[in-house]
């Protein structure tokens, strides 16, 4: 289980992001984060993969305190993430980042078993440098393969809706429906869609820095729908914090 | 051949105790062995120091090795190296050149090569530069290339020079025919107090003619390096340069980029980036698990290979 307790973090100007938050997350579930522009949810996600280090607080995965552990130390301890715009490298290849993210290296059927879950075939991918000639769909997979890869216990995905087009983004929701399917540790998803929404056991809204509610995803999405337009937010509004 | 020489071979070519196809070692300025094929003769160039290397028209797949090795300080030398590659030949020409010292005294080889190409042919040029051996000496490399693209050929050059040269001045000049395509991929690493500069000129003088230059580079420690390279559209052509360039620690890039757009129907780009690695890119591989220090590994073999 992944526990925050009392998380808080300031801008470096000041500005109160995380509000003394708390949160349980629960083994072998898929929760999704969402709430309003600006609550906090790509700061709470980089809080837990150690990316941003927190004010105040304590986080604990498995009863382990990983409060003062570093990005590379969460990820040895089983903590992935998949970022909200990802990563571009010259000269590394698809299949050389699949295999740093794996640990190991990896034959051509080892490589088409990690790809085809996020849509992509192997075949036309391996080869290809992660560079700008990916267009945003594409690389979105591949981000989303190099954390497949890693087989963690925990897998946060900072909006991967945000920065694709409509019809890219309508297959990616099938590559999250499958990996629903076959759930193995836990996934927190932070998103504004109402399909990806529909998919998660739990619903948590951050919204002013603190969790405003949580529960069961049936429940919660009767909640969001009441709240006028939450699931028509556009996520290129998203402000970044 | 001394051992120093065989060490230095597994690095720079395609060695294996044998080479596949026609060769010639150069060992020190002398020959340390020679094999010309039914196809690929190798001859001593008249006037001066070096070799003739007639491929015949035609040849298809073979390959032939050239490789320059100095073994120890105080060697100056210097080669000319001239390749005539016959109509619709495709080879590939794997050059390479490796200096190591233990000593203070300098070491320095000038490979000075000039390319020929026939209607038609197709070359694959690898050229590997390494510096090796605990002296003090400098180990110097300093290639000259010359080549002449005929109708419809493409002359393809990859070359690397990943660390323990601490001085090279690279210049390259082409003319481009008809139809004709230079492709050049170069890589250099450079750290401690070493320098590199590099100068590319290419003239496009054929209708259709074509040239795609990119130059990566990495400038370690107190490192530096200069990148010059001037292209000449004289002709409806297509011209791209690309120099991308990371810096670390105190490591310094110079970089100069010229297009020069001689017909109406010249279509030159050039793109350039400079700089430290992206801090995302150190964060992402963070996340999987690596330390800085590795992240930074991984990216600059990456970028490099």
């Amino acid at each position: 289980m992944l526990k925050l307790e009392n998380i808080s973090w300031n801008t470096p100007n000041g500005v109160e992001v995380l509000k003394g938050l708390d949160l349980e997350v629960p083994d072998s579930k898929l929760v999704v984060i969402t709430g309003p522009n600006g609550g906090g949810k790509t700061t709470l996600a980089k809080i837990i993969a150690g990316i941003y280090k927190q004010d105040s607080g304590r986080i604990l995965l498995d009863d382990i305190d990983i409060t003062e552990k570093n990005i590379t130390e969460r990820a040895k301890l089983g903590i992935s993430f998949a970022f909200q715009q990802p990563v571009r490298f010259k000269g590394i290849t698809v299949k050389k980042l699949v295999e740093l993210a794996s640990g190991n290296k990896m034959n051509d059927g080892d490589l088409c078993d990690i790809l085809s879950k996020v849509g992509l075939c192997a075949r036309e991918y391996i080869n290809r440098e992660v560079d700008s000639t990916l267009s945003g769909g594409e690389i979105k997979r591949i981000e989303i393969a190099t954390v497949l890869a890693r087989k963690t216990k925990v897998t946060v995905f900072d909006e991967p809706e945000a920065g694709i087009d409509l019809w890219s983004f309508s297959s990616l929701i099938n590559v999250f429906k499958e990996m629903r399917k076959d759930l193995k540790g836990t996934m927190i998803i932070i998103s504004h869609q109402e399909r990806i929404l529909s998919i998660a056991d739990e619903i948590v809204i951050v919204a002013d820095g603190k969790i405003k509610s949580k529960g069961p995803a049936e429940t919660m999405m009767k909640e969001l729908l009441n709240e006028k337009g939450i699931s028509n937010v556009c996520s290129k509004q998203e402000v970044l914090l | 051949m001394e051992k120093q020489t065989e060490a230095l071979l597994r690095e720079i070519s395609e060695w294996n105790g044998e080479f596949k196809g026609a060769y010639n070692i150069r060992e020190n300025g002398q020959c340390a062995g020679r094999v010309s094929s039914k196809n690929i003769k190798i001859t001593n160039k008249e006037g001066k120091p070096g070799l003739e290397i007639r491929i015949a028209p035609g040849t298809i797949g073979e390959t032939v090795s050239i490789p320059a090795c100095v073994t120890h300080g105080g060697v100056d030398d210097l080669v000319y190296n001239d390749f005539y590659v016959g109509e619709n030949a495709d080879v590939t020409i794997i050059a390479g050149c490796g200096i190591h010292t233990e000593t203070g005294e300098p070491a320095r080889h000038n490979g000075i090569h000039r390319f020929i190409l026939g209607k038609n042919s197709k070359v694959k040029y690898l050229e590997k530069h390494i510096g090796t051996g605990h002296g003090t000496g400098l180990r110097s490399i300093d290639p000259v290339t010359e080549a002449e693209l005929g109708e419809n050929s493409v002359l393809e050059m990859d070359t690397a020079q990943i660390g323990g040269v601490d001085r090279t001045e690279r210049q390259t000049k082409a003319i481009v025919g008809e139809g004709a395509k230079l492709l050049i991929r170069e890589r250099i690493l450079t750290e401690k107090d070493q320098t590199a500069k590099t100068e590319f000129e290419v003239e496009l003088n054929g209708k259709n003619s074509g040239v795609d230059l990119i130059s990566r580079s990495v400038a370690k420690d107190n490192s530096r390096q200069g990148y010059h390279s001037v292209i000449i559209g004289n002709a409806p052509c297509t011209g791209h340069s690309e120099c991308d360039a990371i810096i670390s620690e105190n490591g310094k890039v110079d970089a100069a980029p010229e297009l020069h757009a001689h017909d109406n129907d010249a279509a030159l780009i050039h793109e350039a980036a400079i700089g430290k690695i992206a801090g995302e890119q150190i964060l992402k591989l963070c996340t999987l698990g690596m330390t800085e220090q590795e992240a930074e590994s991984t990216i600059i073999d990456g970028f490099l290979s």
